[in-house]
């Protein structure tokens, strides 16, 4: 029994020129974990929406073919009578969460359903025990952090027991160790409540593994449906970008792609294939070593034993101590809250250290999480000069006369960067510090990114939670915990050991080599396998 | 200045309570007006402020609303022209004319002040020590919408200074010259605009627009509480006194013609009353945490 259906669904947004999805059948059935692949702009946001009942009533534009929810029609019913079918969960959790507290929140849904306070009271109460939340049920939600955000709303989603849960991008703001407990989190549900669940996720490594069934997209329409094997292997042939880092693995070495770590461990080892990390030990200690810490005068950026204590509050920074050398790339990484927003913030001048000091050979510029809050001119060239345009690839003369709000997700985050790297004449920028640019960003879009910053003069800090752009950019990882530096050292020396803070690569292969990125992963396999021949 | 969960009586009490707790607090600074008695308000707002553990922020409302009473005091001192005891001749101002200010005129100029800036802290009180979600389930059952539109506007405040700040933070990372405020309007308001559209979404996917009035059927009475009851009782008795004394003229006060604000036991006891009736549910701290 399938509880979304869509038939030959085409739906156009007010003034737009092309249809957001074109003639889209699918059809999803009870207690299926599916997940939506495809780049930025592919459709899968409008697809949920057009689940939800957003499309066509919220939105407007033209719609036509048949959406089914749980039996009914969304073109006759309107989202609030299909929120008793479906539970929603965008990607933002500032603007889901409406009510003060979590308990609030929670019931919000069921009371405008007019459901009793008793029965609302225990879905409530079931709702929090199973989300892991019920601590947090008398708390206000302006003092939540995003990943509990985001846990209260998949709460409120799931408190009216709906037949049908749509995910938009739920793990993009949240650190790898949040992202994937919620993921865990979802498979358990989805077990437990027997509620169908579709997620739209650029991070496929992240649920693949857990999914029965994959659904990729692009330009509106759905180009592979399938296992998420044959999904995978799909897309090593016909759509790189969609492919994880593991199954480019295994597709490098001639295997057929699995989803999920273990999986592809399995399949590796059954062959003879999986390298032994501890005979990588010698290997990774051959290494050529870091330099020697740099002195603060060499350096493009110093900090020296700074300290940011809160008045009346914690310290989120505690005597971290930092040299970036000039033109070196540095990817600062940790989970949410270990201080690597207010570092850079520090290291830009927005905030001054409690104690300690900040020192720069030049200019330093930042760009803050929300690309959207650089911008304010009517058209694209009046954001940044030509130069700065060309830098970040947007010297296209057609861009320029485009409305600065009315640009990509991807060109954007460029734009913005254009802006502040755009220095008055005269001013040389030392370092690049960007905070959390990846994301909601599509592969495509971070290899670009990753690319731009390997050409830029300047150092470069980025704050990431993303794993996999760190190895294609970075140089150095510096790992912070607490609000202090707890680890320092090369990408291989810090990715490949661990867990959450590790690629699906370095994950799969055990940290042998240092292996990171699957191209590393293959010419590792491949050598010891040459050697072993030999 | 947001509502936040604290262990203290106030915070425990059902929401009803606490709203009467203010209103009845606020009627009293419009009632009274005797400095007797409106001081012994202040001093039980004040009281309340320390009893809820939200003294810092009516400190911070208290400071806030200080220029709106020294303003309110020096136009009342200018513009009444009452009052016989003359402590300054200004003589001809432009708009105000022949201007004599008066003692009279000058106290009851700062009657009003003070009165005007006990009621931003009753206001104030209202907003750190009462469940807004407990508020709007008491309208519910009046107007559902409305009542929600007024909560998640009230939700609202946070996240759009969260989003200023990061506007801010944002504009002193541009180099050069800063935009011009009109540009930063426009650009606030866009983002403004995105905001409300995403929590419109969000509402409208959780069922507002079809939303119905709760189901009566197995509601759960919930007990009154020793804290509901007390400041039930207290904000009952605080009415009653303010009422009382005005309408018994215990506390009298008259500044014109000239000054008449005797001190006697009567007013010194209704004073006392006040700030007991006030303070007193503040005394039992028995399940104050939840």
């Amino acid at each position: 029994m399938s509880v979304l259906s869509l038939e030959d669904v085409t739906y156009s947004y007010p003034c737009a020129a092309v249809p957001a999805i074109s003639e889209v059948t699918l059809e999803i059935g009870a207690g299926e974990l599916v997940v939506l692949a495809g780049g930025s702009g592919s459709g899968k946001s409008t697809l949920l929406r057009a689940a939800n009942g957003l499309v066509p009533h919220f939105h407007g534009g033209v719609f036509a073919g048949r959406a089914t929810v749980a039996g009914m029609d969304t073109r006759e019913h309107a989202p609030g009578a299909l929120a008793v079918a479906v539970g929603s969960l965008f990607q933002d959790p500032e603007t889901q969460v409406v009510m003060s507290t979590v308990r609030a929140e929670l019931a919000l849904p069921l009371e405008n359903r007019g459901d009793a306070p008793a029965v609302v009271a225990r879905a409530v109460e079931e709702a929090a025990l199973a989300l892991g939340i019920a601590h947090l049920l008398d708390r206000p939600t302006s003092e939540l952090s995003g990943g509990e955000l985001q846990r209260v709303a998949l709460g409120a989603a799931l408190a009216g027991r709906p037949q049908l849960i749509l995910l938009d991008e739920p793990t993009s703001q949240l650190d790898p160790v949040a992202g994937d407990e919620l993921i865990a989190l979802l498979r358990r549900l989805n077990e437990d409540f027997d509620a169908a669940i579709v997620i739209a996720e650029h991070r496929l490594e992240r649920c693949l593994g857990v999914a029965d069934r994959a659904i990729a997209m692009r330009g509106g329409r759905v180009v592979c449906d399938a296992a998420p094997g044959d999904f995978l292997a799909w897309a090593c042939d016909a759509a790189p970008e969609l492919a994880t880092p593991g199954a480019r693995l295994l597709h490098g070495l001639g295997l057929a792609p699995v989803a999920g770590v273990k999986a592809a461990r399995s399949s590796l080892r059954s062959r003879g294939l999986l390298p032994d990390a501890d005979s990588y030990a010698t290997g990774a200690a051959e290494r050529p070593r870091r330099e020697p810490r740099r002195r603060a005068e060499d350096s493009a950026l110093s900090l020296d034993r700074v300290w940011h204590e809160i008045d009346r509050g914690p310290a989120i920074l505690r005597g971290v101590s930092l040299a970036v050398g000039p033109g070196e790339r540095v990817a600062l990484m940790g989970r949410n809250g270990a201080g690597k927003s207010t570092l850079l913030r520090h290291a830009a001048g927005l905030m001054k250290p409690t104690r300690g000091k900040v020192r720069s050979a030049g200019r330093v510029a930042l760009l803050l999480q929300n690309p959207t809050d650089y911008l304010v001119h009517d058209r694209v060239a009046q954001e940044a000069s030509p130069a700065a345009l060309a830098t970040v690839g947007l010297g296209d003369p057609a861009l320029s006369a485009r409305h600065p709000r009315d640009l990509s997700g991807g060109e954007k985050q460029r734009l913005a960067l254009a802006i502040v790297l755009d220095a008055p004449p005269g001013e040389e920028t030392a370092v690049v510090c960007l905070d959390e640019p990846t994301r909601g960003m599509d592969r495509g879009r971070k290899d670009e990114l990753a690319a731009l910053l390997r050409e830029l003069d300047a150092a470069v800090l980025v704050a990431t939670h993303d794993p996999e752009f760190v190895a294609a950019f970075a140089q150095r990882v510096v790992l912070l915990g607490e609000g202090a530096v707890i680890a320092d050292g090369s990408p291989a020396e810090i990715l490949a050991g661990g867990t959450y803070f590790a690629t699906e690569t370095a994950r799969i292969l055990g940290g042998a080599g240092g292996a990171l990125r699957p191209d590393e992963g293959v010419a590792l396999v491949v050598g010891a396998g040459a050697e072993v021949g030999a | 200045m947001i509502y936040r969960r604290r262990a203290s009586p106030l915070h425990a009490a059902r929401a009803a309570a606490g709203c009467a707790y203010c209103l009845a607090l606020a009627l009293a600074v419009l009632l009274l007006s005797a400095p007797v008695a409106l001081g012994a308000v202040v001093i039980a707002i004040a009281g309340a402020a320390v009893g809820a553990g939200v003294s810092r922020e009516i400190r911070r409302a208290a400071l806030f609303a200080l220029p709106l009473g020294v303003l309110v005091m020096a136009v009342n001192m200018l513009v009444a022209q009452g009052g016989l005891t003359v402590i300054a001749r200004l003589g001809n101002l432009p708009v105000f004319g022949q201007t004599d200010v008066t003692l009279e005129a000058t106290v009851y100029g700062a009657i009003l002040g003070v009165r005007a800036i006990a009621l931003v802290l009753c206001g104030a009180l209202y907003t750190v020590a009462i469940d807004p979600d407990e508020v709007l389930g008491l309208f519910r059952r009046f107007s559902f919408h409305s009542a929600l539109t007024a909560t998640l506007a009230t939700r609202m405040v946070p996240v759009l200074a969260r989003d200023a700040r990061r506007l801010a933070e944002a504009q002193r990372c541009r180099p050069g010259p800063p935009p011009s405020r009109a540009r930063l309007m426009r650009a606030t308001t866009a983002g403004v605009l995105d905001r409300a559209l995403d929590v419109a979404a969000a509402l409208e996917v959780r069922g507002y627009g079809a939303a119905r009035r709760p189901g009566a059927s197995g509601r759960v009475r919930r007990p009154y509480s020793r804290h509901d009851l007390a400041f039930g009782a207290s904000a009952v008795a605080l009415v009653g006194l303010a009422v009382g004394a005005r309408i018994a003229g215990l506390v009298p006060f008259s500044a014109d013609p000239s000054l008449y604000a005797p001190l006697g036991a009567g007013e010194v006891g209704v004073a006392v009353a006040i700030v007991l009736c006030a303070l007193l549910p503040f005394a039992d701290r028995r399940g104050i945490e939840r």
